[in-house]
């Protein structure tokens, strides 16, 4: 399998087989063709285990971008009700590339914060491919700090290739708006539980993943640079990407290995675009036992526990010793 | 006759010494094109005397010229990263960050001071843009949130000089993280109302400037840094259009509601020593 074209290929003829099989059972009653059809679904089921086991980082990249992969908007419509929207950053305008509103999580009160791609031309035009611009991230921290001010926890959903990298963005504070957000959501005295959807482009991600609890879907990505940006700058040469993918330990398993992330949320199989909907319930699951867990606990100690999870991550080096000093 | 011929093989050979002495002497201003003595920029903190401009400066010079007396004791330096990614492009990451120390005589892209400033207890970190650029992974995290944790405790101001191309791609999603760890840190120097004050110098881009460089009870900029989120070559791949003139400048920051002010390589210290006169009782 060298390219992720090979596997949606593979997942279709599986699909077109799997048809078959369907409608040979509805005429085929005897024994001996049920056995077949029988054998014949294990064997499919195999061969997916197996083209699915065995994704490349760079597949999974492509997996990340699928362009049918649910979107914030998908499961705030199946994991949330009464989601009110509210709208942008009292400062410049409302940023499209992020959706921020009210909504009930089982009933109870939470405030949803994501970023938001979308499908056909048009609206990846109007959400800007998910980029968001200074005036999305104000949005995010204002809906945030709101969520704080009422008390009601925060679930945040990342997807995004980055902040966008324009003029506009730079003259209003790109930097400075994400740099407020990392230090004002460290302090947020309410529950913030982030999941990683899809692409966690960079800052432009972490802006609104400071979370207490981190969750990543299994096929997604979180990286401090894309693959491309990485080859162009290291290769000077965007099209080995593909190498850069493995090089940058972007995938969900490698994130968990640093343990720069919680947990891994099981896609279904062949990716959560196909069974948006299973996804949903098992994330919706996911969500109810962290927020079960983060609500146990006092607000002091929320926070504290917040800071050491910062605290204790990424740290790689030698000769840890605070004693060495010398004189200069 | 034969004396007049003697004469000349002389000057040949000491006219060739001469140039050899020379060469080093001198230096061109990137801005200014004009020719200046290396003394005269030295002694004038390597800003151009003759147009201002800044050239750039190790961290330990800008330390040396920030403290009082310029001594400091220096924390962490032993501290290296230890590849986590075992990155390898062109180059491998081991022989990059050995390079780098040879180049430098660091471990890596910054260097922590304690000492004082103005007769004040203070910490004064500056990053070191011949290590890798500058770039912030692991040990440029450590380094910053133990001198956040050591301000907290003895209620002392945080300095920090930055130059820095970003996050360092060959650490990964270790880097990214690194905004978060010292943003968290930085939240709680904020909550204790100890001063912490970011100084911006030719470049700071990237994830730098995406968290502490711009999370100072002030943010001051050298003159003509380049200053940003995205680098120029970036955004001019992105959007194809033609960057107006002096974009992402300090200037253009400074115009744009992005900086407190600009304040010259010379007057730096005092700035400082001033503005701690009046975040912090006597």
């Amino acid at each position: 399998m060298t390219n992720s074209k090979e596997i949606y290929e593979q997942r279709e003829n599986i699909q077109d087989l799997e048809e078959q099989i369907n409608e040979l059972s509805k005429i085929n009653q005897d024994e001996e063709s049920r056995q077949e059809i029988e054998r014949l679904r294990a064997r499919i089921e195999r061969v997916r285990r197996e083209v699915f086991s065995k994704l490349t980082p760079w597949q999974k990249v492509q997996m990340a971008r699928h362009p049918q992969r649910p979107y914030t908007l998908d499961y705030i419509q199946h994991c949330f009700t009464d989601f009110i929207e509210i709208h942008g950053d009292r400062k410049f305008g409302d940023d499209h590339a992020i959706v921020c509103g009210m909504a009930r999580f089982h009933g109870e009160p939470v405030v949803v914060v994501g970023h938001q791609k979308a499908r056909d031309t048009k609206q990846k035009v109007f959400r800007n491919f998910g980029m968001p611009k200074p005036e999305g991230y104000r949005k995010a921290i204002r809906v945030m700090k709101m969520a704080e001010k009422f008390q009601r926890p925060i679930f945040t959903f990342i997807d995004t290739p980055g902040a966008y990298p324009g003029i506009d963005a730079e003259e209003r504070g790109q930097a400075e708006a994400i740099a407020y957000n990392l230090r004002e959501m460290a302090r947020l005295r309410v529950p913030i539980i982030t999941t990683i959807t899809g692409e966690g482009g960079s800052g432009g991600a972490l802006a609104i993943a400071v979370g207490d609890i981190v969750n990543m879907l299994e096929y997604a990505i979180y990286s401090v640079i894309s693959p491309e940006g990485c080859a162009s700058i290291m290769w000077r040469d965007a099209s080995r990407a593909e190498e850069a993918a493995t090089a940058l330990k972007l995938t969900a398993e490698d994130l968990k290995a640093f343990e720069l992330i919680d947990e891994i949320l099981q896609e279904p199989e062949g990716g959560a675009h196909t069974d948006p909907l299973a996804m949903a319930r098992s994330l919706d699951e996911h969500l109810q036992k962290d927020l079960a867990r983060l609500k146990s606990l006092p607000i002091e100690k929320l926070l504290s526990e917040r800071y050491e999870k910062y605290r204790r991550m990424g740290q790689f080096f030698e000769k840890a010793s605070a004693a060495a000093a010398h004189r200069s | 006759m034969a004396a007049w011929f003697k004469k000349e093989k002389t000057p040949i050979a000491s006219v060739e010494q001469k140039r050899v002495k020379t060469e080093g002497l001198w230096t061109k201003c990137e801005s200014c094109k004009q020719i200046i003595w290396k003394k005269d920029l030295a002694a004038n903190f390597n800003v151009c005397p003759k147009c201002n401009f800044h050239f750039k400066m190790d961290a330990r010079e800008r330390l040396k010229m920030l403290f009082d007396d310029g001594i400091f004791f220096e924390l962490d330096s032993d501290l290296a990263t230890s590849d986590p990614l075992h990155f390898k492009d062109i180059k491998a990451y081991r022989d990059r960050l050995r390079d780098a120390t040879k180049a430098t005589g660091l471990k890596d892209a910054i260097i922590s001071g304690d000492g004082a400033l103005g007769g004040r207890p203070a910490l004064i970190q500056a990053m070191e843009y011949r290590f890798i650029g500058g770039s912030m992974g692991a040990v440029v995290g450590e380094k910053i949130v133990r001198a956040i944790e050591i301000s907290l405790q003895r209620r002392c101001p945080l300095i920090i000089i930055s130059v820095s191309g970003g996050a360092r791609m060959m650490e990964g999603a270790i880097s990214l993280m690194q905004l978060a760890r010292i943003s968290a840190g930085l939240a709680r120097l904020d909550d204790a109302r100890v001063p912490f004050i970011s100084v911006l110098t030719d470049p700071t881009t990237g994830g730098v400037t995406a968290s502490f460089a711009m999370l100072g009870d002030l943010n001051v900029a050298e003159p003509g840094a380049l200053i940003g989120f995205a680098g120029p070559r970036v955004i001019d791949q992105t959007i194809r259009q033609k960057l107006p003139e002096g974009f992402q400048r300090s200037e253009f920051l400074l115009e744009h509601g992005m900086l407190d002010g600009i304040v010259s390589r010379k007057e730096m210290r005092q700035f400082l020593i001033r503005s701690l006169d009046f975040m912090m009782a006597a």
